[in-house]
């Protein structure tokens, strides 16, 4: 096959390239450049498109011997995912950007734009198991990216190749050390690439502003205080509210809900954070639409929130029964539905999450 | 392979490399005062006379610097604070909006640290500076001008400036006139002492030489404040042990395709013909951007002659280079580089052209070894890669 490797310069889309040369196929490398102005260094934490990543790309490329070249996608990275990413805050939801990039850039801009040129698949270092288009979670459950995958249509799966999914992560950077890739002990990337202050709050303040809002207890409708804007605030959160006085309870306040129109933060003890019954919508089913309720695991954030779940297609959306319930569930995030399986739980479908009760 | 990039870099001369590669088992410093000094002076002496030679300056205005970068700094810098420093009323730099980067970015740097008015000369359709212009722009007020930049022949598009006639208008002001003459010693005819320019900038890999060296022709009478301060190796303008074994190569180079470059116009200019009719045949949208090359100037053609440089209306330039490379063809997007992405060319642009046509658009730069092959087999491949590259576009443009 004709096979484009998306190339941030990290390690593992380093060896997932070169994997798919070993595999036979006629590769090339991009790394794809998402920020207008790129930073010539490293600032901070570490972000994924600075030139130093660029050149770490093309020296990989290099040493594997396939072309190589950097595509400007920063026009579309910046209305797809960043400013997408501030509306869904200021929204008061809780978008996941890298979702969305995957979703948007990686696999329908650049996947796009490769077939269009005569590429037959888009391969990239995701940790996820892809196999007869069935996307299955990486052997390495620690790194698992299959959540990150799950929107991802049968179509764009069917020109996705994942190389690094069926291997540890440690055993990846061996495989580095041993391939001579520079990039071998490279740090990983953990925070949001277009942020790499790593400061969240600021990024959304400098883009947002100030919208002044109450925070208030979700059962009284007491006022507890006030805020500069719902953006500033994740379903669940706990620390950073600005509360001046404890719960006369003593107990730990946290985010329950966000309401963008009124600039109403509703704070509430931990037990109000449980949910059972999550309501998404537009769901991608990568097995094919269900014809019934059926029992599955759902997952609710990149890391972690699983727990099983009976779901249920409702028009337009999925109705989502937890069999536990989970902590933290913000809207805007996606419920990824897996299948149990020994080989590897099956990605089934993911929808966007719209309310929890 | 076929390489048709030679405006990037060129494949080196074999006498070039044979000279230089002699050169660098001969010991000595050309500062020294000893046996094997004076015969390396020697040999740096007689490449400068016969560089000098070449390109109708005297042996004292060659001045051997690191290449095209470095001679674009010291002579944009250099005259700026020398001019400067003799009347500080002169602080206006005077430049094309076509410069090179290492013109553009100086010129820059000068007006960002160094309190530089900076006055861009605008370019016609074909990216070409008017003597009017230049006039015009000087009239204004003449005695706060520092220099005047304009270079010989630009290496995007091949258009040739009117160097002489720019230069005799700032020297009507007693205005310097550097030109960068990068793309155009070898290609066309340079004579220093007529073009009456104050500084030229020329380097050894564009014309068969070797990487890192250069020279700054710098007349006799012009001063420069020198970037590099040292053992003041060359007039005291520029520092630094001197490359024998470079310059070696360097001089063989400049007179090898100073000497052959009156046949090689004619040639490389029926080549580039050739591969200009054959794809405006194939894809009849394309647009040949620059100087139709229908013109003289000082019995040098007004386009450069290996130059063909394209917009493919609908397709992204580096979507055509990506899937020619993959075909073995060798070519540029002709724009400056930034984390290797692509910006629109600030040369089109000043031109006229549309950020969507920049974009789309392709260099290729014919030289030496070129052959009637090379042209066939970009006519081979030029009508499906179009076609392929339009459809990733056309797809491009429907997204957004």
């Amino acid at each position: 096959m004709k096979v484009l490797a998306a190339m941030s310069g990290g390690v593992d889309s380093s060896v997932a390239a070169a994997r798919a040369v070993d595999a036979g196929h006629e590769v090339v490398g991009v790394h794809l450049a998402l920020s207008a102005q790129p930073g010539t260094l490293r600032t901070g934490a570490r972000g994924c498109c600075t030139k130093e990543d660029a050149a770490d790309a093309r020296r990989v490329a290099d040493v594997i011997d396939i072309p190589f070249y950097v595509w400007d996608f920063a026009q579309q990275f910046t209305t797809d995912v960043v400013d997408d990413f501030v509306a869904e805050y200021a929204a008061g939801r809780t978008p996941n950007p890298c979702l969305r990039c995957n979703e948007r850039i990686k696999f329908t801009a650049l996947l796009d734009r490769a077939r269009d040129l005569g590429f037959d698949a888009v391969c990239t270092g995701h940790y996820a198991r892809l196999c007869d288009g069935v996307l299955r979670r990486a052997v390495d459950t620690g790194k698992d990216q299959s959540y990150v995958l799950a929107g991802l249509t049968a179509e764009q799966l069917a020109h996705a190749l994942f190389p690094v999914g069926d291997t540890a992560k440690g055993e990846i950077r061996a495989e580095a050390t041993r391939r001579g890739l520079a990039v071998a002990a490279k740090p990983d990337s953990h925070d949001i690439c277009f942020i790499p202050s790593g400061d969240t709050r600021a990024f959304l303040a400098g883009r947002l502003g100030s919208r002044p809002g109450e925070l208030v207890d979700g059962e009284t409708g007491e006022v507890l205080g006030h805020h500069q804007g719902v953006h500033g605030f994740t379903v669940g959160q706990r620390r950073g509210l600005g509360l001046r006085h404890p719960a006369p309870d003593g107990r730990p306040r946290f985010v329950l809900g966000l309401q963008a129109a009124t600039g109403t933060v509703r704070l509430g003890s931990a037990r109000h954070l449980d949910v059972g019954v999550i309501e998404a919508h537009r769901p991608v089913w990568a097995v094919g639409a269900p014809d019934g309720p059926f029992e599955c695991i759902a997952q609710v954030r990149a890391h972690g929130g699983c727990a099983s779940a009976v779901v249920e297609a409702t028009g337009d959306g999925v109705l989502v029964q937890l069999r536990e319930s989970l902590r933290g569930v913000a809207p805007g995030q996606a419920v990824a539905l897996y299948r149990p399986d020994p080989g590897g739980d099956v990605v089934l479908g993911s929808a966007t999450i719209t309310a929890t009760s | 392979m076929t390489y048709l990039d030679h405006a990037a870099t060129t494949p080196m001369l074999p006498e070039a490399v044979a000279a230089m590669s002699q050169a660098l088992s001969a010991l000595g410093n050309a500062s020294s005062l000893h046996g094997s000094g004076r015969r390396a002076r020697r040999t740096v002496e007689e490449c400068r006379e016969s560089i000098a030679e070449a390109v109708g300056a005297r042996p004292s205005e060659v001045v051997f610097t690191g290449g095209g970068t470095e001679g674009d700094n010291l002579a944009v810098k250099g005259l700026f604070w020398q001019r400067r420093a003799a009347d500080p009323r002169r602080t206006r730099v005077l430049a094309s909006a076509i410069e090179h980067h290492a013109v553009l970015d100086a010129v820059s740097w000068l007006a960002d640290h160094e309190g530089a008015q900076v006055g861009w000369l605008e370019v016609d359709r074909y990216g070409r500076v008017h003597p009017d212009t230049l006039r015009a722009a000087l009239a204004r007020d003449p005695e706060s001008v520092a220099l005047v930049t304009v270079m010989w022949a630009n290496n995007e598009v091949g258009t040739v400036a009117p160097v002489r006639e720019l230069a005799e208008v700032a020297a009507g002001y007693g205005i310097p006139l550097h030109t960068d003459g990068v793309q155009a010693v070898g290609q066309l005819p340079v004579h220093f002492g007529r073009s009456q320019a104050a500084a030229l900038t020329l380097t050894g890999h564009k014309l068969g030489g070797p990487y890192g060296v250069g020279v700054l022709l710098l007349g006799r009478e012009v001063a420069a404040t020198p970037l590099l301060h040292g053992g003041g190796q060359e007039r005291d303008v520029r520092s630094g042990t001197l490359d024998v074994p470079a310059i070696v190569g360097l001089a063989t180079a400049i007179r090898h395709a100073v000497a052959t470059q009156p046949q090689s116009t004619i040639r490389l200019a029926a080549l580039r013909d050739e591969l200009v009719e054959g794809i405006l045949a194939r894809v009849p949208d394309a647009v040949l951007n620059g100087d139709p090359s229908d013109g003289l100037f000082d019995g040098g053609p007004s386009r450069l002659p290996g130059n063909a440089h394209f917009t493919f209306p609908g397709c992204e330039g580096d979507s055509l280079l990506m899937l020619l490379d993959a075909r073995g063809i060798e070519c540029s997007t002709g724009a400056a580089c930034t984390a290797g992405v692509a910006q629109p060319s600030h040369v089109l642009l000043a031109m006229g052209a549309t950020p969507a046509a920049a974009r789309g658009s392709l260099r290729f730069s014919l030289g030496r070894t070129s052959t009637a092959a090379d042209v066939a087999e970009v006519l081979d491949a030029i009508e499906p890669v179009v076609a392929r590259a339009r459809g990733a576009g056309f797809r491009r443009v429907a997204a957004s």
